[in-house]
């Protein structure tokens, strides 16, 4: 009998084993993600990063493991799971001869959605006007990614899936959707996102998972000062309640400080994991 | 289920509407096909309103091979079908709902083949309701097996040319019904024999619906 899930768990997998034919897609996947944590998932091309994201929004069954989704079996829950989460993915899942409108109408009526959401995210991602009410099939790559986008800003379901999310963005979109998700994140939505680039979205992570060959092989802890400024720690261990993470140095006189005279240098991060730490180095 | 049906139906339809395949594509096809079965038989006007109710089921039958790749093919540009599966529709809703759209769509087409057997094949017709009971339980049974095996073949490289040969045999029921009624319903028929066959249909109907209800889910998350 498979484990329960932790009922603070948006997504729980053990041993987590995936083929596509005799191919691994992953093979043992190890991962908790706590509801309303912003977790990165990196790694090379091929790591099996895209797979896990498939895996946890159930598009992908696995051969053997253990999968929990809010504490939901979603092969068992399937339309109760899927309502609550939202895939971003390479592909827009738009349909060419419905407008931006009509793709976004259908899409958060068939999630159970609130209708009244679609203007306020058509009119954040810059959709609006007749660009509306353009059929999908005429809008280039750039501009059917917002509208997948917008779409998850109007469903914002509570676990968002996000799969190379900057890809073909310009950089006012990436800025905005960067936004969307740390408002995402502080309403207490869980967001994964899976990037080969871990810099330009660490710093919306709380946590880093590196993937390769379709294994969890490392984790680090994101610790963000108010301005900005990251700070990691290599966890070997994740079994905590809540972790605190003090500035380096903070006991050390004030003009020994590394950060002296920044106004954002007294920091205490509050990091929403489960358990506790065997070692953070 | 009704609802998520009735939202699936409405955006197929919408998506047809639009790009109208059935009307530029389909119905044309299916015209064609008379005509040419028209050839086939010669010009004995006799001989061609004897076959027409074989004839006018053969053609619907074609043209629901395409109406049910175009209802597939939909699904398929973009990653839809995937987003059709995250999008938590209820499956049997999903299912009713395409079934629906097909439907509706071949119900269009069933209307202008009969002007053509009717126009080209001269035939004649003495009970159009019981034409009309046969049409609509004809179209409800290919609807809701093209739209069963249609999400089978969905996922395969190969589903143009798998549909068809999956398809025809297992609707062959209800061009053998059809077929039967609308000759009990034509001129010189017994429209007794008629009810028989209006019987089997419901039936075949009933049973396929059933199945597909129960089915399209997780022929939908394997296929």
């Amino acid at each position: 009998m498979a484990p329960a899930a932790l009922p603070s768990s948006a997504v729980s997998l053990r041993d987590a084993v995936a083929l596509s034919g005799r191919f691994p897609l992953l093979s043992g996947v190890d991962l908790e993600v706590a509801v309303g944590e912003t977790v990165l998932v990196e790694g090379p091309n091929g790591a099996g990063k895209t797979s896990l994201l498939r895996v946890c929004a159930g598009l992908v069954p696995l051969v053997s493991g253990h999968l929990a989704v809010f504490g939901l079996d979603p092969n068992r829950n399937r339309v109760a799971v899927r309502r609550r989460l939202g895939l971003l993915s390479h592909v827009s899942h738009l349909y060419d001869d419905l407008t931006v409108r009509e793709n976004l109408r259908f899409a958060v009526r068939a999630a159970g959605g609130d209708v009244a959401r679609i203007e306020p995210a058509l009119e954040r991602w810059e959709l609006v006007g007749r660009l509306a009410k353009t059929t999908a099939g005429k809008l280039s790559a750039g501009q059917r990614r917002r509208v997948a986008l917008a779409l998850l800003t109007a469903r914002w379901p509570e676990l968002w899936l996000l799969d190379e999310p900057h890809a073909g963005l310009d950089y006012a979109a990436r800025s905005l959707l960067d936004q969307i998700v740390l408002e995402a994140a502080a309403s207490g939505v869980t967001v994964l996102i899976a990037s080969h680039e871990s810099g330009p979205v660490a710093d919306l992570a709380t946590r880093v998972v590196t993937v390769t060959g379709g294994r969890v092989t490392g984790e680090r802890l994101l610790v963000r000062a108010d301005g900005g400024r990251s700070l990691s720690a290599r966890v070997d261990r994740l079994e905590v309640d809540r972790l605190e993470v003090d500035r380096p140095g903070a006991d050390r006189p004030e003009a020994d400080r590394p950060e002296a005279g920044r106004p954002d240098s007294d920091v205490t991060h509050v990091a929403p994991l489960q358990g506790s730490v065997a070692h953070v180095a | 289920m009704w609802r998520d049906a009735a939202l699936v139906a409405g955006k197929d339809l919408r998506i047809e509407g639009r790009s109208r395949v059935a009307l530029s594509q389909v119905a044309p096809f299916g015209i064609v096909a008379l005509v040419l079965f028209a050839f086939a038989l010669g010009p004995d006007r006799h001989v061609m309103a004897k076959g027409a109710p074989g004839l006018f089921w053969v053609a619907v039958l074609f043209c629901t091979v395409l109406a049910i790749q175009r209802s597939v093919s939909v699904e398929s540009s973009d990653g839809a079908r995937d987003g059709l599966r995250l999008s938590g529709i209820d499956p049997a809703g999903l299912y009713l709902g395409k079934a629906l759209a097909v439907a509706a769509q071949l119900i269009v087409l069933e209307l202008l083949l009969t002007a053509g057997v009717v126009l080209l094949y001269g035939a004649r017709i003495d009970v159009p309701w019981m034409i009309v009971v046969s049409c609509l339980l004809g179209t409800i049974g290919l609807a809701a097996t093209g739209t069963l095996y249609g999400a089978l073949s969905a996922g395969l490289r190969v589903r143009e040319t798998l549909l068809p040969f999956l398809l025809l045999p297992i609707a062959a029921p209800v061009l053998l019904a059809g077929t039967r009624i609308w000759q009990a319903a034509m001129a010189g028929g017994t429209p007794a024999t008629g009810m028989q066959w209006l019987r089997l249909l419901v039936v075949f109907d009933a049973v396929y619906l059933a199945i597909g209800v129960v089915l399209f889910g997780p022929i939908q998350e394997t296929a």
